[in-house]
This record gives C-alpha cells, sequence and structure tokens, in this order.
C-alpha cells in the first residue's frame, strides 16, 4: 500500500535502449532513473536543484533530474552516467577524470561528467577555454576537490577530443 | 602525462625513483640502484611511491559503479523517515504514533522509550538516545521515526504523530550558556549553568614569561561555525539475516565506532553485528559518530525482519551536522623586540550545540596544538565548551584546532607589524625545530615548515607584492602543523589503532583487507600503493578490501588524519611479512643472501645483478609450495612517550606532524567591500608523497574548504532555528569562485611514516583562512576579527579604521526617480 497516486506506464530511451517502465506520476526522473530503472550511478544531493548531483542529459542537454517529473521524459532520450562509455570504452572525459585525480569521494562526479559530456561533445573538437568550462560546471557543486582537477580533466578531454576529430 | 601542465608542483627533496633508476616501463635489466638513497627496507628503491597514478577506485567513480549507502537496494526492504523537534527546548510531555501506524503501508514505528541506552562518541559525554524520550534540545532532535513500503509513506505517517511539548526558554548563544538563571539543557548539578567543559592548563612559567617581555599584545576573535555539507547525504541500510545476525551499510568514516556503539544501544553482542562503510560521499569529520537514523533503522530492521533504509534530506544533514564550533577566543602574547614569544595565554569558548560528541577533544584541540607550529616557552590555556539549543558541534576538517590558527596567525600580523618584522621573516624566525619537544609535552619529529615557508613565498614574489601597498590589493601568509593522528582512541584500550591482513593468491594478485573508510581522502589508493610498493608489483594488481567489521582488521576510522600514517604503517608491516618470506624462497631459487632480493615491476631479483630474477608469480607461487598459504599480518599503534604527563595529555599527541605555509593573494572592491581571492599558493611538509596527484588533490580540497570559511560559510540561527539549511543559501564556493592554486609538496621523510609519508588531508585547510585574513587586512589596512570575511565586515573595518565616516555614509543625496519614459 501506498499514498502515492496509481502508476502510468511510460516510454522511454534510457542510455540508448527503449524501456518501458511502470511509476507513480509524482516521481522525479531522478528517483525513477534510480528507483525503478535501477541506476544508481546518478546521485542525490539536495532534491531542491541546488547542487547538480542528479544531472541527467535529456535529448543530449543537461538537466536537473530531482526537479524534472519522469512523466515529462515520455519518448526521449535520457543519458545517465552508465551510458556514458561506448562498450567497455570510457567517454575520454571520464578517462580524464579517472587519470586527473578529479573525482575525490566520487558523489558529485557523475553529475559533473553529464555537464562535461554535454559541453564536450558540443564543442565538436573546438578548443574550450577555461572560463567556457568553469560556466559549463558552475551549477554542479563539490567538496573535495576544489575544482582544479576537474577543470583539468575537461580541458585534457577536450584536448584529446580534438585530437580524435583531426586524426 | 607530460600534456598535464596546467598545474606547477615541485618536491622539495627528490625522491628516490629517479635515483634507482626506474620508470614504468624500464626493463629490470636496466634498473641503477642507488644505494644511499634506498629506503630502510627497501634495497631496489621506489617503484611506485612517488609516481602519479589513477587511484585504484577512481574507475568505479567515474563510471557511477561505485555503490555508495543509499545505492543499496534490497528485496522487500523498508523505507524509514525521522519525526524532528520543531522547538528548539522543549519538555516532550506526549509522543502519540498510533495514528501514524494506522495509515496503510506503515510497517512500524519507534519513539524514544524502545531505545533508553545513552550512548555519546566519547565515553566521557554519553548523553544521547537515539530518540528524544522527555527532552528535545535542538530544533532537529530526532523524536520519533517510521518505517512503510515506500519513502512517501513514511513521510506522510510522520504528520500523523502526535507530539504534546511543553517549550523551555532556548539558550542560543554562548553568553547565553554561561548565565545561572536559565534551565540546564543536561541537568548537572554541579554545575548552575550550561557549561559543558572546562580545561584550564599551564605549562612553563608565565609569571617569568610575561615579566620577560619587552611587549604584550591582547586580541579577541571569533570564529563562527559552519557545516561539512558533504555532497552525499548520510544514508543507512539495516538488514537482519535469518541467522539472526545484523548487517549495517552506513555512510559513515568510523564504521568501528558505529559497530561498538551499536552493540551497545541494540544491546546486542557486537560478534552478531556487521558494519559495512561502502564509499562515504564526503566526510570531512561529519561521518564521524553514529547518527540517530543509523542506530534507529539497525533497531526497525531487527524489529520488523525487514531491510530498512534511511536515508537524510539536505535539511536533515544541517541538522545532523557535527561541525565546525563556533569559538570565541582571547590571546595574551608576550615577545621580546625581535619577536621571540615569551609567554602566551590562550582563552576559548566554544558553543558546542544541543549534545556532546567530540565536544570534549575539540575542547583540548582548541588549545593543544597551539605550541607545534611556533616556540613557546611558556603557555597558558583555558577552554570551555558550554551546551545551546542547536544542532550539535562536533570535529570537521581541522578538528578544534582550525579557530585557534585562525585567531593566532592574526594576532601573529598584528605583532609583527607594531615590531617592524615582515610577517613572513616572522613565522620563519619563532617555527619550531625538528626533533624538539614543546612546552606541553608533544614529540615533534620531522617538520618541514621553514621549508614551506620559503617555498610559497618565493613561489610567489611575497617580499615585492608585500612591499608594494596598493590599497585594494593584498598578500597575506599564514602556517600550520597537524596530526598525523590522535594519540588515542576516542575510547582507552591498549590494542593497537590500525589493523590490515595482506594475502597472495595463487594467480599473483594480492589483497589487503584493512578496516579504513574511504571517503575520498584516497586511503583505497593509499593502502594499494604501500603494499605494491612492497612487494614490487603494480597497484592495480592490489584489490583492496576495506571498512568492514567481519572482513577486515580494525582500523579506528577515517579522522585525525589518522589513515596514511597508521593504516598505511599496518598495511606496510603486513606487505613486509609477506614479502619476508617470499624472500627467503627466492634467495634459495637465485642463489644469494636474503638482505639482496628486491621487488619491483613484478620481479624479484637480485638488486646487485638484477638479470638474476624470477617473476612475482613465480616467486609467489615457489612460496605456497613450500611454506603453505601465504598472508601477513599487520598492525600499528602509536609509540610510548610521545605525550606530557597531565591530565588532559591525551589529546594533542601524535606520531608526527605535518606543517603547511600559505600564501593567500587578493583584491577588495573597497566600494563594496566584496573579497576576490586571486591565488592561493600553500607549501605542505608531506614527510613522503605516496601518490603527488593524491596529496595535491589534497591542497587544493583544503583551500577550497578553508575558503569556503573564510568568506562565506556560516551555520547561523534565527529564533531557535537553522536560518538557510538549503545549499542554495548556505553558501559554498562554486567552481566560478575557485582562484588558481599553486600546491608545492615539501618533503621531510619522515622516520616513523610509511615510507616517510605524513597526513595531506587537514593540515592544508588551516592556514588558508587566516592567509587570506591576513591578506585582506594588508589590502584595506584594517582588520575584521571574525570569520567569514564578509563584505560588510570588511566595510565596517573600513569605516572603524578612517574613524567611522567615509564607510557605510548615506549618499550626499538620493536620485529623484524618474516617471518611466513612453516608448
Amino acid at each position: 500500500m501506498s499514498v502515492a497516486p496509481p502508476k502510468v506506464l511510460l516510454a522511454m530511451r534510457v542510455n540508448g535502449a527503449d524501456v518501458e517502465c511502470a511509476f507513480s506520476p509524482s516521481k522525479t526522473l531522478l528517483e525513477v532513473v534510480r528507483e525503478d530503472l535501477g541506476l544508481t550511478g546518478t546521485k542525490h544531493g539536495c532534491e531542491m536543484g541546488h547542487c547538480g548531483a542528479c544531472t541527467v542529459l535529456v535529448d543530449g542537454v543537461p538537466v536537473l533530474s530531482c526537479l524534472e517529473l519522469a512523466v515529462e521524459a515520455e519518448a526521449r532520450e535520457v543519458t545517465t552516467v552508465e551510458g556514458l562509455a561506448r562498450g567497455a570504452e570510457m567517454h575520454p572525459v571520464q578517462a580524464a577524470f579517472a587519470e586527473c585525480g578529479a573525482a575525490q569521494c566520487g558523489y558529485c562526479t557523475p553529475g559533473f561528467l553529464m555537464s562535461a559530456a554535454a559541453l564536450l561533445d558540443g564543442a565538436e573538437g573546438r578548443t574550450l577555454t577555461q572560463p567556457e568550462i568553469a560556466e559549463a560546471l558552475a551549477g554542479n557543486l563539490c567538496r573535495c576537490t576544489g575544482y582544479t582537477k576537474i577543470i583539468e580533466a575537461v580541458a585534457l578531454a577536450n584536448r584529446r577530443m580534438a585530437e580524435q576529430n583531426r586524426g | 602525462m607530460a600534456e598535464r601542465d596546467l598545474r606547477a608542483v615541485s618536491t622539495a627533496t627528490n625522491p628516490d625513483i629517479d635515483a634507482a633508476g626506474f620508470t614504468a616501463d624500464s626493463a629490470v635489466s636496466s634498473i641503477a640502484i642507488a644505494a644511499p638513497a634506498a629506503p630502510a627496507g627497501k634495497p631496489e628503491g621506489f617503484s611506485v611511491v612517488g609516481k602519479s597514478t589513477p587511484k585504484v577506485n577512481s574507475f568505479a567513480a567515474v563510471t557511477g559503479a561505485a555503490i555508495f549507502a543509499d545505492d543499496v537496494i534490497l528485496p522487500r526492504m523498508l523505507h524509514g523517515k525521522l519525526l524532528r523537534s520543531t522547538k528548539p527546548h522543549a519538555r516532550l510531555i506526549k509522543v502519540d504514533c498510533s495514528r501514524a501506524l494506522e495509515l496503510p503501508g506503515v510497517v512500524a514505528v519507534a519513539t524514544g522509550a524502545d531505545l533508553p541506552v545513552r550512548y555519546g562518541i566519547l565515553p566521557s559525554s554519553p548523553d544521547e538516545t537515539v530518540l528524544a524520550y522527555d527532552t528535545v534540545r535542538y530544533v532537529g532532535d530526532p523524536i520519533a521515526a517510521v518505517v512503510a513500503d515506500d519513502e512517501l509513506t513514511a513521510e506522510e505517517a510522520l504528520d500523523l504523530i502526535d507530539v504534546t511539548y511543553e517549550p523551555l526558554p532556548s539558550i542560543m548563544t554562548i553568553d547565553a550558556a554561561l548565565r545561572d538563571d536559565l534551565p540546564q539543557i543536561h541537568e548537572n548539578p554541579r554545575r548552575t549553568n550550561n557549561v559543558h567543559k572546562e580545561v584550564h592548563l599551564e605549562f612553563g612559567d608565565m609569571a617569568a614569561g610575561y615579566a620577560a617581555a619587552d611587549r604584550i599584545f591582547e586580541d579577541e576573535y571569533f570564529f563562527e561555525g559552519n557545516t561539512h555539507a558533504p555532497m552525499e547525504e548520510h544514508s543507512v541500510v539495516a538488514a537482519l539475516g535469518a541467522d539472526s545476525k545484523l548487517t549495517i551499510w552506513a555512510s559513515t568514516q568510523t564504521p568501528h565506532y558505529l559497530h561498538r556503539i551499536a552493540a551497545q544501544v541494540l544491546e546486542m553482542p557486537a560478534s552478531r553485528i556487521r558494519v559495512i562503510a561502502p564509499p562515504v560521499g564526503g566526510g570531512f569529520g561529519g561521518k564521524t559518530e553514529p547518527f540517530a537514523h543509523e542506530l534507529v533503522a539497525a533497531y526497525l530492521a531487527c524489529k520488523t525482519g525487514r531491510p530498512v533504509k534511511i536515508t537524510l534530506t539536505r535539511q536533515e544533514v544541517f541538522y545532523a551536522h557535527r561541525g565546525r564550533h563556533p569559538v570565541k577566543m582571547r590571546i595574551k602574547t608576550g615577545v621580546k623586540r625581535d619577536g621571540t614569544i615569551t609567554a602566551c595565554h590562550l582563552q576559548t569558548w566554544l558553543d558546542g550545540g544541543a549534545y556532546g560528541s567530540y565536544g570534549v577533544a575539540t575542547t583540548y584541540y582548541t588549545g593543544a596544538l597551539s605550541t607545534v607550529t611556533y616556540k613557546i616557552p611558556a603557555y597558558k590555556f583555558d577552554g570551555c565548551r558550554v551546551f545551546t539549543n542547536k544542532p550539535p558541534c562536533g570535529p570537521k576538517r581541522g578538528h578544534g584546532t582550525t579557530q585557534p590558527r585562525f585567531a593566532f596567525e592574526c594576532h601573529l600580523d598584528a605583532i609583527a607589524d607594531v615590531l617592524g618584522i615582515d610577517a613572513a621573516e616572522y613565522r620563519r624566525r619563532i617555527a619550531v625545530d625538528p626533533h624538539s619537544t614543546t612546552v606541553n609535552g608533544l614529540r615533534i619529529t620531522s617538520c618541514g615548515l621553514r621549508e614551506c615557508i620559503d617555498a610559497a613565498t618565493k613561489r610567489t614574489d611575497y617580499a615585492a607584492k608585500r612591499a608594494r601597498r596598493q590599497k585594494g590589493k593584498g598578500i597575506g601568509i599564514a602556517a600550520s602543523s597537524y596530526l598525523c593522528g590522535a594519540g588515542l582512541a576516542v575510547y582507552w584500550n591498549e590494542m593497537p589503532h590500525s589493523g590490515a591482513i595482506v594475502k597472495v593468491d595463487r594467480g599473483g594478485g594480492v589483497t589487503v583487507f584493512c578496516g579504513t573508510s574511504e571517503c575520498g581522502q584516497g586511503s583505497e589508493h593509499m593502502l594499494a600503493a604501500i603494499v605494491a610498493e612492497t612487494l614490487g608489483i603494480d597497484v592495480m594488481d592490489v584489490r583492496v578490501c576495506s571498512g568492514d567489521t567481519d572482513l577486515t582488521p580494525v582500523d579506528l576510522g577515517s579522522y585525525s588524519s589518522r589513515v596514511t600514517f597508521m593504516a598505511g604503517n599496518a598495511a606496510r608491516q603486513a606487505a613486509a611479512r609477506v614479502r619476508s618470506q617470499i624472500a627467503d624462497v627466492a634467495a634459495a631459487k637465485l642463489g644469494i643472501a636474503v638482505d639482496r632480493v628486491g621487488f619491483a615491476l613484478r620481479r624479484v631479483f637480485d638488486v646487485d645483478k638484477p638479470e638474476n630474477a624470477m617473476n612475482f608469480l613465480e616467486a609467489a607461487q615457489a612460496t605456497e609450495a613450500k611454506l603453505g598459504t601465504i598472508a601477513g599480518v599487520g598492525s600499528y599503534a602509536p609509540p610510548p612517550g610521545i605525550a606530557g604527563d597531565f591530565k588532559g595529555s591525551g589529546v594533542g599527541p601524535s606520531p608526527a606532524y605535518s606543517y603547511s605555509a600559505c600564501v593567500a593573494e587578493v583584491d577588495v572592491d573597497l566600494e563594496t567591500g566584496a573579497v576576490t581571492v586571486e591565488k592561493i599558493t600553500l607549501a605542505h611538509d608531506v614527510g613522503r608523497a605516496i601518490n603527488p596527484d593524491s596529496v595535491e588533490g589534497q591542497i587544493e580540497g583544503g583551500v577550497y574548504m578553508g575558503l569556503g570559511e573564510a568568506l562565506m560559510e556560516e551555520q547561523i540561527f534565527r529564533a531557535g532555528e537553522h536560518k538557510i539549511p538549503n545549499l542554495l543559501d548556505y553558501k559554498t564556493p562554486t567552481i566560478l569562485d575557485m582562484p588558481p592554486v599553486e600546491s608545492i609538496i615539501i618533503e621531510t621523510d619522515d622516520a616513523e611514516g610509511p615510507f616517510g609519508a605524513k597526513e595531506a588531508g587537514q593540515g592544508p585547510l588551516n592556514p588558508v583562512i587566516p592567509a587570506i585574513a591576513n591578506a585582506v587586512a594588508d589590502a584595506i589596512g584594517a582588520r575584521v576579527y571574525s570569520t567569514p570575511v564578509t563584505p560588510e565586515k570588511v566595510l565596517k573595518a573600513l569605516d572603524a579604521a578612517s574613524g567611522g565616516v567615509l564607510r557605510l555614509r548615506k549618499p550626499a543625496a538620493v536620485p529623484t526617480p524618474r516617471e518611466p519614459v513612453a516608448p
């Protein structure tokens, strides 16, 4: 038994796969992703849109999943941190985060990765400036790193993706 | 790695790796041994230590694969919520859960009477119960818990619990807590006020010290309280097995202490309880003691026979707190004309909030480390912690030493200014010496404080910038020291502080078992690196099993910057015992004396003739064939004789101290009072950097957290309530607020640290706050005596310095509002 409204059945694309999911329409995208789809890589830090930990991509655009009702994601493409890698190969920004020590406790990391991936993928190989990187990540809070290595990692991924584009 | 040129790092002493000729892909035959550089027990030199490699746990972190406590989802799991007090101070007349229990989906409730055992993280202040049963002491104090089939139902049920309060006067300030005419937050017949703990200590001859002084300086400072705000909201899952064994997954920095106290509170044998600390999503000291939600989840899991999860909301995290104490400080220091300190008296008043927490230790810590940074031949300390009706304060990164460090470093600048000594030169002059003993009996061993000061000032061109005297531009310096682990456990015992087991698999893989809690500081990688270095294998060959009271030997936890030093030494000993077994067998196979056996690059070889070698796997299998299963145990306890002999001497001793110096460069807008930090340069004596990238990460994180405390973070209250319990209004620095940070790693090769290592997790935070405050004072020619240094305080300081007429004046003329012009 629950006080929640009756469930709805929804079709969406999550991490490149068609999924159907039944959930109460009062649930946020964050709750559905974590609790109903079992994708616990997406984190919550405030449930109020303040911290950015829950950032996912909806149709390639970073979205605070704690403020988005899941029903709004119907027939849209949702990407979570679990969907960043291509098979066994990590997205360049994931590799750069590991290499630069940009993740300390790792809790804010998925949110940062999603914001950064949208920026990097959108840059299409163009070299990003440090203020551009910082601006794109300004909605994500981190209490461990002081952001220094996060900027470094995104810049490194940007360089590598540019090289790949040229190559 | 060469392309990573965004950062600047230097090491003062050259690590032995280069001398030993190791590179990641060098062949065994190319090893050149530089004997004098070889560390003890490592005739082959370093092959892992000193190299920056990705942390072994970073791959899980960047793929979302790391399972934090709230990611644990079990079949039939119930969700719990806590009802929290809406009154700052009140008697609980009635707590009636009957209507809540009738709500469909609600499975069970708990109230104070269900869990009556009193506890506290320190045995000296057992003043908490899991749920309040006669008194609530702050807005947010847990009163009852509900578990239901889902979170929404549990939350709805909270509204159906009927609570009747009888309000009591609330005590919200240190001054109110010192009054004799207000009710006591905790009954104490020996007192008439709300003092929790008083400490009075005196060392050396104070009267003679002041008499010998040419000048005496006296100042008062206030450090505002602030909180850890870890990104991960605290979470717990508890499940009782059919075998009557209870398992608790908790976001805790101290699984061992949770294990102990869960056994006490639940009145269950500890042998039936298993505490697992999954990766912690940020701790900073905020997850170092058992919390109500953890203990009540365990209780309700036992009561219902179903797994129970409770995850705090962000607002509840602000109530759980245990963060930085607000502290009032008064310092009186006698100095000679050349600045030599002759005597120092420090008084501190700590606003402790509603419960004891680590507060007795915090009180001592506000005084204990004053003498570890600069030479003080006579020292008097009076500390006083009070109870108030606010969320309990406890340890935050720098535990109790951060506040007096702010005060003392500002005080030193004031002294240097009057005596006409440069602030950096002054600190250099009075810095403690390596291998000395402080007046309060603390043993100092390795100390790179002067090297830190020199490196930070040289790198920033400090002298030239300090001389420029351009209003609005400022440069400031501060220094500090910190523990590498507390000398005593929080409960008295004679057992080791840390234990480790190293086991070698038949496939050449190695597992280290150690009860540490990884909260982002890098403890997993540190353990892997120490074991890999000892056995000459790659860090990725080592699997780390940590934070599980059933599987791992006890480590006291991730607090007091103890893990690298203590767990590192335990792991090193365990690995060294394995190494010794393998070396015995390999020596016979290679036909050499055992002291010539070297381990590196997955090879076991003759250090005098590296081509005489076998690979690690062969050596391990030969050893298992000859000696049986290969495993080693290790443990660590601080050496005796590192503390003085007086009541209270247990707080302050540490097997080693780290040292830091910070130079802050700021720009102050003289019109608005806004402070922009342009650059922070921080030199840190870490003993030896096991993974330089991780050390830099800790320095950068410490700088960041110090920046927040210096300029914006404050845990403040209005009408008994937390004013800003959310991450929007509780300001923390964003990526746009962060200045460039230059980290300088100083290595002093501590004789007792694992491969010479000391701490980096907390020390680098401490000098940041006073360095910024001193830079602001340099920029505006006036001082702000409290944290955070807000624009308002900067303007007030400017106003006071200019005689109170220039700033905060009313505008000469108020412009007349213009009528909107029609388009």
